[in-house]
């Protein structure tokens, strides 16, 4: 099935030909943002607008004595000052959170992380209502904060959520999957048994844009227009209704341009809410935008997941077991944006994409004085953390065997013929075929030359090392009968209209953050119904004119919206067939589709083309009996299963051995998504999430101090990648259709994040190797590569 | 206090704060939203923009410390209905997705470009390393440059954005 194709190489010039369907086009979306013409939230100017701005805490954990607005209130460009008190008297001082828990919008009894909302201030500027803040006078108590994950649980930890009945300890949440009966058995008979402690830092997604919104509520017609950053819509309209009390019809969100999410735009946060209010009381609109240092201290973080992985296998490298004990944090509120069966996402896809006999994972999850969150930053839902901990504990296996890695992992693939895969956790792997995309990772890097000159390098006491990481993702969630968000279904609805002349709007759930959807949604309905991507308008974003669906996130737009709208699409080919057999006086069965045409079998000379059939539907004249006026249809895709993408990843670092900077040479990156409807927009998927993964690896972490602070609250303590640090990407494709999704589509917007830390971190360790290092926790930073070189390599947290 | 200043070749005189920043001036005194605002601390470079022809980080600026001088945004770069050709290259390699730091990143390779109409990948990559993109990993934005460079050199002819494997 997998067919090894050699990447197109596309000129310029091509790329203005539209192609009518499926291939590299340039993006709908960019002349306006080249022209600095984009949408976003915080571009929007309503007549009287209003700013808010809020207070939040300076502590991690602390009493809340004394909350005095008076002189915020009398300031002459104040026009509203609120508390959590009374936001208390409304019944709105705390909110559901996507999982099942609940967060204070704004705190009313204690504050339980720093940057925790406090009160807002509506002003008529922007510098006015920061202003205010200074002038709210809040008195604390301070209380001792839980910092360390690992004494969460200890009975002498402060209780951090007394809010809720009867809760005595910090416990979260406990979840197991897998047989550990079995796995202990395989565990005790195995020839070789290989131990890991690894962390996962909390990281933080930090789109260029940060949060923000507009909420602007009309009084006389009772309705609220939400102007937000959300990757979900229709999802937080739903939570709006529920929340607020408003009736849903009364409500419309509208997402606009979004600069980014990655994650970060799931959750709804406190300052949303805030807007909505604000706007509510003040009758005007109201802008919440927030700075970067609130981005970064109060959003969405992701991972914080402290691991033990083991791995049983036999002396000739036959990987027979694995298993893990995780401990995660999840901070103040359980924020987690996760399917609610699954309160660690789809962390037990923890057994990679190797064909091993039992497995067992057992979780704790506790709170602490730290911002919630926990799934973000491009993860597919905790894959990220599942794909580090196997492919680190592969890498420390083929160490301990003194295995070449790829041998090691070719040795234990799941074979092409055993798909439909069902693993020892449960998942059902739809399709694959590993190996022929592991050996074009091994023929761009140029494998075995690499090995040489690493050889030949540490002779000489030079520190080169070649990681390799293979990954199977789990995305497209997902099927309803499993997979809910709050009660919501994960289904996706897409309707499309073809108007008379032959023009097409087509109107989509998900919500782009800059992935392209206007271009790849254009492609997907022209593949179908050979109207050219040109002709086609694409709507997302607005709840008012899109049909309901779950938003963009856990790589699920193009597995479930574009299974939608390729279907849709068909359906609508459908009834353009039987007007055609009317045009054409033949039976329905008589036609056959030549993309953009229906013709008579056996006479080519007798066709009509969809713009044709367009005006037909529309116009005067009869139409074939039973057969409707228009040309339009809408779809609900409820999808069969998850898709399963995979890639094989390989990075080649130096490390200079007098400063133990890494720096990342080259960067292989072969990526089976399935099929590939614009491969320019693909590649650029996979860029960015590679450049995530140097990141996490290298650089990014949120750390607190012991109190709580956090210490990673701006760019210049939270590092992200610039075009210094990163290489020049070499990517490759394979392509193993998924046989369930319409086209075949399996997703990739996360897969490189996913991927790639664990090969940056295995090149990393390879060539530590000189020292006796086995493992290093990320972000490995000169400091913390120094220590690993000199035997002192420790955790991060 | 009263600001005036010269953007895009417009002349506008403004009653302000003392205070206010350059980028809040740009976008919500005179309309001009490309110019982002990313971070406060001169990090992430969306805020962009050309004082007298120089690439500043219109965060840290304030609005005064522009009074008489030029001021050149993204919305600028257009000229008579023509893209630049730097524009062009972003739209021609894929050198965007969210759009979020494409005006800085534009602002700053167009300067590049005026002092350098040659450079390397690593005078590109040197150049924009004020700057942060979280969604291309860069290669792109450096295609888009080389691109635009060859554009204007005229000696475009059949630049690869494929993988160079």
């Amino acid at each position: 099935m997998t067919a090894l194709v050699d990447p197109p190489v596309t000129e310029f010039e091509d790329n203005d030909q539209k192609p009518m369907g499926h291939g590299r086009m340039l993006r709908k979306e960019d002349p306006r943002f080249i022209r600095g013409r984009g949408h976003y939230v915080d571009d929007l100017q309503l007549k009287g607008m209003l700013h808010l701005a809020i207070l939040r805490s300076p502590m991690a954990h602390g009493r809340i004595v004394s909350v005095d607005i008076s002189a915020a209130s009398a300031h002459p460009k104040v026009k509203l000052v609120v508390t959590g008190a009374m936001l208390a008297e409304q019944g709105l001082a705390w909110m559901p959170t996507l999982s099942n828990d609940v967060q204070a919008v704004l705190a009313t009894d204690k504050v339980r992380f720093q940057g925790q909302e406090v009160a807002f201030v509506v002003a008529e500027d922007r510098y006015s209502a920061r202003d205010a803040l200074e002038l709210i006078d809040v008195e604390y108590e301070q209380l001792e904060a839980v910092v360390d994950v690992r004494k969460a649980l200890d009975p002498s930890a402060p209780i951090i959520r007394d809010d809720l009945d009867g809760k005595a300890d910090n416990h979260c949440f406990d979840w197991q999957t897998g047989d550990e009966a079995a796995t202990e058995a395989v565990f005790a008979s195995a020839d070789v048994v290989v131990s890991q402690d690894i962390v996962y830092p909390r990281v933080h997604p930090a789109p260029m844009e940060t949060c923000g919104a507009v909420a602007d509520y009309d009084g006389i017609e009772g309705k609220l227009t939400l102007y937000s950053t959300t990757q979900a819509p229709h999802a937080h309209r739903t939570l709006y209704a529920i929340v607020a009390g408003l009736p849903e019809h009364k409500i419309r969100i509208v997402a606009g341009d979004i600069g980014g999410g990655f994650g970060n735009k799931v959750p709804i946060y406190p300052g949303y809410v805030c807007a909505i209010v604000g706007s509510l009381l003040t009758g005007k609109p109201v802008k919440w935008v927030e700075d970067r240092s609130e981005n970064l201290i109060s959003t969405g973080f992701a991972r914080d997941y402290i691991m033990r992985g083991e791995i049983a296998a036999t002396k000739e490298g036959k990987i027979l077991a694995i298993r893990t004990n995780v401990l995660a944090d999840h901070g103040a509120f359980n924020g987690t944006a996760a399917p609610v069966k699954y309160p660690a996402g789809f962390f037990g896809v923890f057994t990679g994409s190797y064909d091993i006999q039992a497995a067992f994972c057992k979780m704790t999850a506790v709170y602490t004085n730290k911002a919630p969150g926990g799934v973000a930053y491009a993860c597919s839902f905790r894959i990220t953390e599942a794909v580090y901990l196997v492919e680190r504990i592969v890498a420390c296996l083929a160490d301990e065997l003194n295995m070449d890695p790829v041998e090691l992992r070719i040795k234990n693939f799941i074979q092409p013929e055993q798909f439909p895969y069902t693993t020892k956790t449960g998942w059902v792997y739809d399709s694959g075929d590993y190996e022929p995309t592991m050996r074009e990772a091994m023929r761009i890097a140029g494998y075995d030359e690499l090995r040489r000159e690493q050889a030949e390098k540490r002779e000489r006491g030079e520190l080169m090392g070649i990681g390799v990481a293979f990954f199977t993702e789990a995305v497209g969630a997902g099927p309803r009968k499993d997979m809910d968000i709050l009660g919501l279904g994960m289904a996706d609805g897409c309707e499309l209209r073809i108007h008379p002349t032959g023009k097409a709007v087509v109107r989509v759930s998900c919500m782009s953050q800059g992935q392209g959807h206007e271009t790849t949604f254009a492609q997907i309905i022209a593949e179908e119904i050979g109207i050219p991507p040109a002709d086609i308008q694409v709507v997302n974003g607005d709840t008012d004119q899109t049909p309901f669906g779950l938003g963009t996130y856990g790589s699920r737009s193009t597995p479930v919206s574009g299974a939608a709208a390729a279907l849709v699409a068909r359906k609508v080919r459908d009834k353009a067939q039987i007007i055609a057999s009317g045009m054409l006086e033949v039976s329905v069965v008589d036609l056959e589709w030549d993309k953009g045409s229906f013709r008579v079998k056996g006479d080519p000379t007798k066709s009509v083309t969809i713009q044709e059939i367009a005006m037909r539907a529309h116009g005067a004249g009869d139409l074939p009996q039973g057969v409707e006026g228009g040309l339009e249809a809408q779809i609900c895709y409820n999808p069969e299963n998850l898709t399963y993408p995979h890639g094989a990843y390989i990075c080649v670092v130096d490390i200079d051995p007098g400063t133990a900077q890494v720096k990342v040479r080259r960067f292989i990156a072969v990526d089976d998504c399935g099929t590939r409807i614009n491969p320019m927009i693909i590649e650029g998927q996979v860029h960015g999430g590679l450049t995530d993964g140097v990141g996490m690896a290298l650089m990014e972490m949120i750390a607190f101090d012991e109190d709580g602070n956090c210490l990673g609250g701006s760019l210049m303590d939270y590092l992200i990648p610039t075009a210094l640090e990163v290489p020049d990407w070499e990517t490759g494709f394979t392509v193993t259709p998924s046989p369930h999704h319409p086209i075949g589509a399996k997703g990739v917007g996360e897969s490189a994040t996913v991927g790639s830390p664990p090969a940056v971190v295995n090149a990393v360790i390879d060539a530590l190797k000189p020292f006796g290092v086995r493992h290093a926790d990320m972000p490995l930073t000169p400091s913390r590569v120094w220590d690993a070189m000199n035997g002192n390599a420790k955790p991060p947290i | 206090m009263q600001v005036s200043m010269t953007v895009n070749g417009e002349e506008f005189t403004r009653e302000i704060e003392g205070r206010l920043l350059l980028v809040h001036f740009l976008r919500d005194h005179l309309g001009l939203t490309g110019t982002h605002w990313g971070c406060d601390t001169s990090n992430c470079g969306t805020c962009v923009v050309w004082l007298d022809g120089e690439p500043v980080k219109s965060c840290t600026v304030l609005a005064a410390m522009a009074g008489g001088h030029e001021v050149r945004t993204v919305e600028g770069l257009e000229q008579g209905g023509q893209l630049d050709p730097i524009q062009q290259g972003f739209m021609a390699c894929h050198g965007l997705q969210c759009g979020f730091c494409t005006p800085g990143m534009l602002m700053t390779t167009r300067a590049l470009l005026d002092r350098d109409p040659n450079p390397s990948e690593s005078d590109i990559r040197e150049a924009i390393s004020g700057q942060i993109c979280r969604c291309t990993g860069y290669a792109t934005i450096v295609r888009s440059v080389q691109w635009a460079a060859a554009e204007q050199a005229g000696t475009r002819t059949s630049v690869v954005t494929g993988s160079p494997s």
